[in-house]
């Protein structure tokens, strides 16, 4: 496969990434990593490296479609990114300091029981009419967005905002350390612990994992993890499709999402499992 | 986006079926004027977030599409679809490319495209960043302290980590 081969194909996978990524709030990572290792066998340093690159790419294109819709929570995010910038602060310099495989088997075994919960409750949103948690109350964290696909204005409140803060401090860990996972994280953490609803909760995990993502970013590039002939396709390809995904999130029902949602989460989980267990 | 799930702008949402106010953090009781004023304000918000992301945005694509448009040039026996140039050899470990600042500087003075990429995924990693930045911003201008202070935070955090990293 000569370089333009490898160029223009990675860029049309990265097209899907791109999509299914900014669908499940998970970025593109997800595909990313494993069609890096395996289809091209590419050194998982740097797919992990074009990983980071990728949920940014996701983000920042999800974003640009999202603005008029109010499907982002940006309150809530931003509250959120508190404990999740610091969580992959400290995981960048912990890295040194954990056995690897150890935390892949530990969260394939988390993620693995959340895609179990999420599959349980994957006919409605659990919406709140009142909220009695104070910090939410606080910053006032709740919202309402317009539903396209039901086809009328959704009012939510947040509850669960320790829980939320501990659960985001934990994904940010695991993003420095792991490079992925940071979204499989977040959404279980804002549909199931804090009530949001599920549509809500992936396009904000879409808008947090970018900011996560810059957070270990800076160590990544010194690293030598960022490289230019990976991320170019990738960084192009993901933003297209993140686009695109983004626009049609309105019009998908909250059950197929989280369905979709599910089966992505499966898949990593057993990514890690393997990772963990038979490296 | 954020704007309008501010407790300014949308009265109603702090308020109970019964009507009553909820036990919340805040208060603040605006005219309809003002509450139209403040919408406007809102919108103008939204309007300069979402120019920033686009412009970024598309900004970062066109430099790497022209990193990689030069890095082709350059090397032209990468460009054909079949041949003895393996793409192995450009993304195995022993391959060079800038990881440092000054590495970037010295690459882009000499036109390589792979400085020209790196520049370009360099300001696509900075767009987060300028989100949160516009954040703090507006949400200053909201007279909505609690929240400024929260994205300042995050803002803080995110440009320590780049200074922690030794760039």
């Amino acid at each position: 496969m000569t370089p333009l081969d490898f160029v223009v194909s990675l860029a049309l996978i990265s097209v899907a990434a791109g999509v299914l990524g900014s669908l499940v709030g998970l970025g593109g990572g997800v595909v990313i990593v494993p069609v890096l290792t395996i289809f091209y066998g590419v050194n998982i340093r740097l797919a992990i490296g074009a990983s980071i690159v990728s949920v940014i790419a996701t983000s920042s294109g999800a974003a640009a479609a999202y603005v008029r819709e109010r499907m982002t929570n940006l309150r809530a995010g931003m509250f959120l990114e508190v404990a999740t910038t610091t969580g992959a602060l400290s995981g960048a310099y912990l890295a040194t300091l954990l056995p690897e495989r150890f935390l892949f088997a530990f969260f394939g075994v988390v993620l693995a029981y959340s895609s179990v919960i999420t599959y349980r409750k994957r006919h409605e949103d659990q919406l709140l009419a009142v909220s009695n948690d104070r910090i939410a109350n606080y910053f006032n964290l709740h919202g309402s967005y317009y539903d396209e696909a039901e086809g009328r204005e959704i009012t939510y409140k947040v509850s669960g905002t320790k829980l939320g803060l501990v659960l985001m401090y934990i994904a940010g860990l695991v993003s420095a350390l792991l490079g992925i996972g940071s979204g499989a994280l977040k959404v279980p953490a804002m549909d199931g612990a804090m009530h949001l609803p599920m549509k809500v909760s992936t396009a904000t995990s879409n808008f947090m994992i970018g900011v996560t993502a810059a957070a270990s970013a800076g160590v990544y590039f010194i690293r030598g993890q960022i490289d230019p002939i990976i991320a170019a396709p990738v960084a192009a390809g993901v933003l297209l499709g993140a686009t695109f995904g983004a626009r049609v999130l309105g019009r998908i029902t909250s059950r197929t999402i989280r369905l979709l949602f599910v089966g992505v989460l499966v898949v990593i989980s057993l990514e890690m499992l393997q990772k963990g267990l038979f490296p | 986006m954020m704007t309008r799930q501010s407790p300014g702008p949308d009265p109603q949402k702090n308020v109970t079926p019964e009507g009553d106010l909820q036990v919340s953090g805040r208060h603040r009781n605006l005219s309809p004027a003002q509450v139209a004023a403040m919408e406007e304000k809102i919108r103008k918000i939204e309007f300069a977030i979402s120019l920033v992301l686009r412009v970024g945005v598309i900004l970062s694509v066109s430099v790497i599409a022209i990193g990689l448009g030069v890095m082709f040039y350059h090397h032209g026996d990468y460009t054909s679809i079949t041949g003895h140039a393996s793409y192995k050899t450009l993304t195995s470990r022993s391959t060079p490319f800038p990881h440092s600042l000054g590495q970037l500087r010295r690459s882009l003075v000499h036109g390589d495209g792979r400085g020209i990429v790196v520049l370009g995924v360099f300001l696509l990693i900075l767009t987060p960043i300028l989100r949160v930045a516009v954040g703090v911003v507006s949400f200053f201008y909201e007279k909505d302290v609690p929240m400024a202070l929260v994205t300042l935070f995050v803002l803080v955090v995110l440009i320590a980590s780049f200074f922690l990293a030794g760039l």
